[in-house]
């Protein structure tokens, strides 16, 4: 029988709760629903604190994806759909989240959310999702001042990557670790198509080159591309990078070092951003309807 | 009077052998990635069926995206230069020249003795190269040699919203979830890559005649989304992936 090909691109899926917040004293309970093209978050915030989230795949369906997030970071919290206040659907399948109450586009979403997840000292966020690239500046409350965005071309995106994870047949989890051990640092791929640059990678092997040495030319010239993005948009401290990528250590070593610029750590799963933004947005709409 | 062009593709290596004016061998091998190998292998297999020797030859040139790793040529020429000069060989009248390769598209303007007016080139990114036909092949299941005639089956209008080669590759896969025929999809696949090689045309300049050259020429569905898309007939040689390297020896045989 043939053997099922491995999915070197796949990531750990999970959900998650903060134990020392009881939703039923809170007075706000607001939702963010972040439908990505490849991964699909969902956050609840009580009174504005981050309660509970799931990171999982995006589905081939948009509305199930929004659905299955939500009810997977709902569980075990023995909260209901019907308890949250307000919820706001973000990403590119926003307008596909079928329970919220409001669309807000990404790039306000995760620059609401970086401000979060890492203070209000940060002015450049770069997020690196899935099929796009965003370099977004933010004023200290998280409010959007420019950005720039690459959403046309998977050079310099998630997808890029998982390519490279299959190529090489390494676990993507593993690829930045995997990246930096190598003595002396390649010269980048030069290629700037994904599907040229895979050649290129497979030339290199062909020449002897370890995975190690291929997955740090690929990285680095990932990292090399979306700082192009990042200084035609203008880089001011502090800096921040959301997205699956920001887990990835071989590419934001390269970019931090590239940049001169040392990227803030994450209090919290960089996927996130977005949906957490979304919840922060909903709050803040939720508080504007009560006013009036 | 014997010259010889190489075409060294990022996919296919060619070599054309010249007898005054007249091709009388041409060879084919796959570029792989040793290509100063495979320049030498296509060389001597044209070399070989033209029943000649070596040293009968006047003038090499060499040409295509490893160009540099044939030793044995005499000289370079660029692959516009070549391509145009290749195409007004087949058709006189010939004024914009369409070359697409495996990994480069490019649209050139010429005079009537083939010489170069203006050109645009796309060598970054695999959407409007024939590797987007390829990946579009795969994701869809289909010998890439078939996925040209099944366009022609198909005369619904679906715009691809991708426009990178890895993107489009997933929305074809969502296209196949949605239903859509594999005809539809296959005609969305070349209506795309003709988008893109006649943004690059226009950027040049069309004008009659238009002839298509380089591998993709062969693709019928490719031909048929350029022709419509830019309303003008496409001439097209016969094996139209040769006809870089028989500029190449036509060049080269002046250069003697």
């Amino acid at each position: 029988m043939a053997e099922k090909p491995k999915e070197y691109w796949r990531w750990d899926e999970y959900n998650w709760r903060n134990p020392d917040i009881d939703w039923r004293k809170a007075k706000i309970i607001t939702a963010g629903v972040d439908v990505g093209s490849v991964s699909s978050q969902a956050v609840i915030m009580a009174d504005g604190e981050l309660y509970a989230f799931a990171n999982m795949r995006t589905g081939s369906d948009s509305p199930n994806s929004a659905i299955n997030a939500m009810n997977w970071a709902l569980e075990g919290t023995g909260m209901a759909l019907s308890d949250i206040n307000f919820t706001v659907g973000t990403g590119y399948g926003r307008v596909n989240v079928p329970f919220a109450n409001k669309a807000v586009t990404e790039i306000a979403c995760h620059a609401r959310g970086a401000n979060y997840m890492y203070g209000s000292t940060v002015r450049t966020v770069l997020d690196m999702g899935g099929q796009d690239c965003k370099a977004i500046r933010i004023d200290e409350k998280g409010k959007v001042v420019s950005f720039l965005m690459n959403d046309k071309c998977a050079a310099g995106t998630g997808r890029g990557m998982e390519v490279f994870a299959n190529l090489l047949a390494v676990p993507i989890v593993e690829v930045g670790e995997m990246s930096l051990q190598v003595e002396e640092e390649p010269a980048p791929v030069s290629s700037t198509c994904v599907v040229f640059a895979k050649t290129e990678a497979t030339g290199l092997l062909r020449d002897g080159w370890p995975k190690e040495k291929v997955l740090a030319a690929y990285c680095s010239a990932m990292a090399h591309r979306v700082i192009s993005l990042l200084e035609r948009n203008g880089v001011e401290k502090d800096f921040a990078i959301t997205g699956g990528i920001g887990k990835n250590v071989g590419v934001v070593s390269r970019i931090e070092k590239e940049l001169g610029l040392t990227a803030l750590k994450p209090r919290y799963d960089t996927q996130i951003a977005g949906a957490l933004g979304g919840a922060l947005f909903a709050k803040a709409l939720v508080e504007k309807g009560t006013k009036k | 009077m014997i010259s010889v062009g190489v075409d060294v593709g990022n996919k296919f290596t060619k070599a054309v052998v010249l007898k005054d004016g007249q091709v009388i061998s041409k060879s084919i091998v796959l570029s792989g990635f040793d290509q100063k190998q495979s320049a030498n292998e296509a060389y001597d297999q044209a070399i070989k069926e033209a029943g000649i020797s070596k040293n009968d030859v006047n003038y090499v040139l060499a040409t295509g995206a490893g160009k540099k790793e044939v030793d044995f040529a005499n000289d370079v020429v660029s692959e516009v230069g070549a391509g145009a000069r290749g195409a007004v060989y087949f058709f006189p009248s010939g004024r914009t020249i369409i070359d697409v390769g495996a990994e480069d598209g490019r649209a050139s303007k010429c005079d009537q003795n083939g010489k170069i007016v203006d050109f645009a080139v796309n060598e970054k990114c695999a959407a409007g190269a024939g590797s987007f036909s390829e990946s579009m092949a795969r994701a869809l299941e289909v010998p890439l040699e078939e996925i040209g005639p099944l366009a022609l089956q198909s005369n619904n209008v679906i715009y691809m919203n991708a426009q990178c080669t890895v993107f489009a590759e997933s929305e074809v896969v969502s296209l196949i979830h949605a239903k859509t025929s594999k005809a539809d999809i296959s005609k969305a696949v070349h209506d795309a890559i003709a988008a893109r090689i006649i943004s690059m045309a226009r950027r040049v300049g069309v004008e009659k005649d238009l002839v298509m050259i380089g591998g993709v020429g062969n693709n019928v569905g490719f031909l048929k989304a350029l022709g419509d898309g830019l309303e003008i007939e496409v001439l097209v040689p016969d094996k139209p992936e040769y006809v870089c390297a028989i500029g190449a020896a036509l060049i080269a045989a002046e250069r003697n």
